[in-house]
């Protein structure tokens, strides 16, 4: 019999191992169930992927299910579907959670239907109360906070990456490994991927990415805003852009950080010569801090920034790069 | 061949974030007086998307039918979508299907895309700008049991078959599906077309249809907020309590120094 809290995650193997964002879905998922006297399963998808549930187990997990075979080697919402509904209505759930990852955003809604049942995307907040889960995401780029309920079970919700504490691994922790005797019929995957263009964006993947360098208008050209990719070298650091760059050709337009682009989580992001346009600020306002150079005090940028640089970016910049190379040893 | 655009009508999503308000008690956002509201920008690029699928056939091959739920204003989207060439509309107008979450508007539209009735490709945003869910494009797919691709730069129909060149992490993935299906576009498609005159013109004689939940054959209890599958419980704006540090130097290389020593003080480099 399921308990009231039950919670099982879906967890996200890329290359041979656990992104990190799946020890905060776990971290999240344990608090959950622990208040109500839950367990908390997980699912994993690969190809040659036991070896990595005793890691999901050390993180948290009760249980893990490991499907495990050459059509689950990288992930296709349509091969993933059918085990993982088999296995949500034979464990019943109260939640099932994700990371609101490339992945998560593109399996959980369909999930849900597949469920009939209804999804939080992208929350940032969850809790049980009064015996009711309550999830709680942004809005309106980031302008709004909405908490809802679910009229429905499972709830099922994505899991904004860096909002939550990743589950301390305790290698002690015991837990049950199932293989999954899978029921994907292959002549249902419809969608069949032709090819892969690694990187042809130039840029490195900027939702994952800890430390962004954002160049803007201030950087006033192509060479200019070699600067941000010079200070992201430096910083170990992904490039990105408000939209001007982009429109203007001084970077790939996969770069735009905003509304109308990428929505970043870094724990630093450095805006140059950017004034924060609020579609802009929409798409890094969740960064754990934001530094700012630019040559305008009032520039919004600065009412979201952890720290600000009143100056030109071509006469800061090349003097940050220095500094932090010493540092940096 | 038909291909069906969903798009939704939201406030304009650009706005400063002061001009943000929120009624607690109603859970609604309090519309910016005199700001007008606009087609949800990732849905527009899903009308460009189609009608760069028409400008490659013979014009008279493609259909695009301009799908949206929402209060009579919507029709200013739903024009302004036939008038960058789009050829005709269907408006979902009808109070009962208002308050609706991803699930009852997903529901709604399916049954509007069953009733408008043949149809090879459905192309929506890949999410709407205001409550930036992401979830009706794929849900209408597996409603209506069709394939669903998700975040399209470039969409291209082949025959049967839909090729789609999709923003996959630090690359691109490139996968065909059957027809009929969902895809859903991101703003890497780059910029939509304008309005055209040739098409404002010719917006006046296209055909727009008006439906409501008892044309789609929906009792009022499947739609709206009542076939809602969550409930919103609490809406606020948050209040941001960051405080910008000031780092001061008589030149910009003191500003850099002392800038590097408070990123490395505070563990941020």
């Amino acid at each position: 019999m399921a308990a009231p809290s039950d919670i099982l995650v879906v967890a996200e193997a890329a290359d041979g191992a656990l992104a990190s964002h799946n020890y905060e879905v776990l971290g999240l998922a344990r608090r959950l169930a622990d208040g109500g006297g839950g367990a908390v399963a997980a699912v994993l998808f690969g190809e040659d992927a036991n070896g990595l549930a005793p890691d999901l187990i050390a993180h948290g997990a009760d249980s893990v299910h490991v499907a495990d075979g050459g059509a689950f080697a990288t992930y296709q919402a349509e091969a993933w579907l059918p085990d993982l509904a088999a296995i949500a209505k034979e464990t019943s759930p109260v939640a099932i959670l994700m990371g609101h990852t490339a992945m998560g955003a593109d399996l959980s809604p369909r999930l849900a239907f597949r469920l009939e049942t209804a999804v939080a995307t992208g929350c940032v907040e969850a809790e049980i109360s009064g015996g009711r889960l309550l999830l709680t995401r942004p809005c309106y780029g980031g302008n709004g906070r909405e908490v809802t309920s679910f009229r429905t079970t499972p709830a099922i919700a994505t899991v904004k990456v860096k909002s939550q504490e990743p589950a301390t691994p305790d290698g002690g922790r015991r837990g049950d490994v199932v293989a999954v005797a899978s029921v994907l019929d292959p002549g249902d995957i419809r969608v069949r991927i032709v090819g892969r263009e690694a990187g042809t964006t130039g840029s490195t993947d900027l939702e994952q990415a800890r430390v962004i360098v954002a160049g803007g208008r201030g950087l006033k050209s192509r060479d200019g805003f070699a600067l941000a990719h010079e200070l992201a070298e430096v910083l170990g650091g992904a490039v990105g852009a408000s939209r001007l760059p982009c429109d203007f050709g001084w970077c790939p337009p996969s770069y735009q950080i905003g509304l109308s682009g990428r929505i970043v989580s870094p724990d630093l992001y450095l805006a140059l010569g950017i004034s924060g346009a609020p579609q802009h600020i929409a798409g890094c306002a969740s960064a754990r801090a934001i530094v700012s150079v630019n040559t305008d005090r009032a520039a919004t940028i600065f009412g979201h920034s952890r720290f600000g640089v009143i100056g030109d970016c071509q006469e800061v910049v090349p003097a940050l790069i220095a500094e932090i190379r010493k540092i940096k040893g | 061949m038909r291909v069906i655009v969903c798009v939704k009508q939201i406030p304009d999503p650009e706005i400063a974030s002061s001009l943000f308000k929120v009624d607690e008690a109603a859970r609604k956002v309090i519309p910016v007086p005199g700001l007008p509201m606009v087609i949800s920008p990732f849905d527009e690029q899903a009308v460009e998307a189609a009608l760069r699928i028409k400008d490659k056939a013979d014009a008279d091959a493609v259909t695009i039918t301009i799908l949206t739920l929402g209060p009579e204003s919507a029709l200013t989207i739903l024009k302004g979508a036939l008038s960058m060439g789009a050829d005709e509309g269907v408006h979902l107008c009808d109070a009962a299907l208002e308050g609706a979450d991803s699930y009852a508007t997903a529901v709604a539209l399916t049954h509007a895309i069953r009733k408008i009735g043949d149809h090879d490709l459905i192309l929506t945003g890949r999410q709407a700008a205001d409550w930036d869910a992401g979830v009706v494009g794929c849900g209408i797919a597996e409603l209506l049991d069709i394939p669903a691709v998700t975040l399209a730069k470039d969409v291209q129909v082949d025959g049967p078959v839909v090729r789609v060149e999709r923003v996959a992490g630090d690359g691109v993935e490139v996968v065909k599906a059957p027809l009929p299906a969902v895809v859903t576009v991101a703003h890497e498609l780059g910029q939509p077309r304008k309005a055209s005159l040739r098409e404002t013109m010719r917006t006046a004689q296209k055909p727009v249809a008006v439906w409501s939940a008892a044309d789609l054959g929906l009792a009022a209890g499947q739609v709206g907020e009542a076939g809602s599958r969550r409930t919103r419980e609490r809406l606020y704006a948050p209040v941001s309590d960051i405080f910008c540090e000031f780092i001061e130097g008589e030149t910009p290389q003191q500003q850099a120094a002392a800038l590097a020593h408070r990123l490395h003080e505070d563990g941020l480099v």
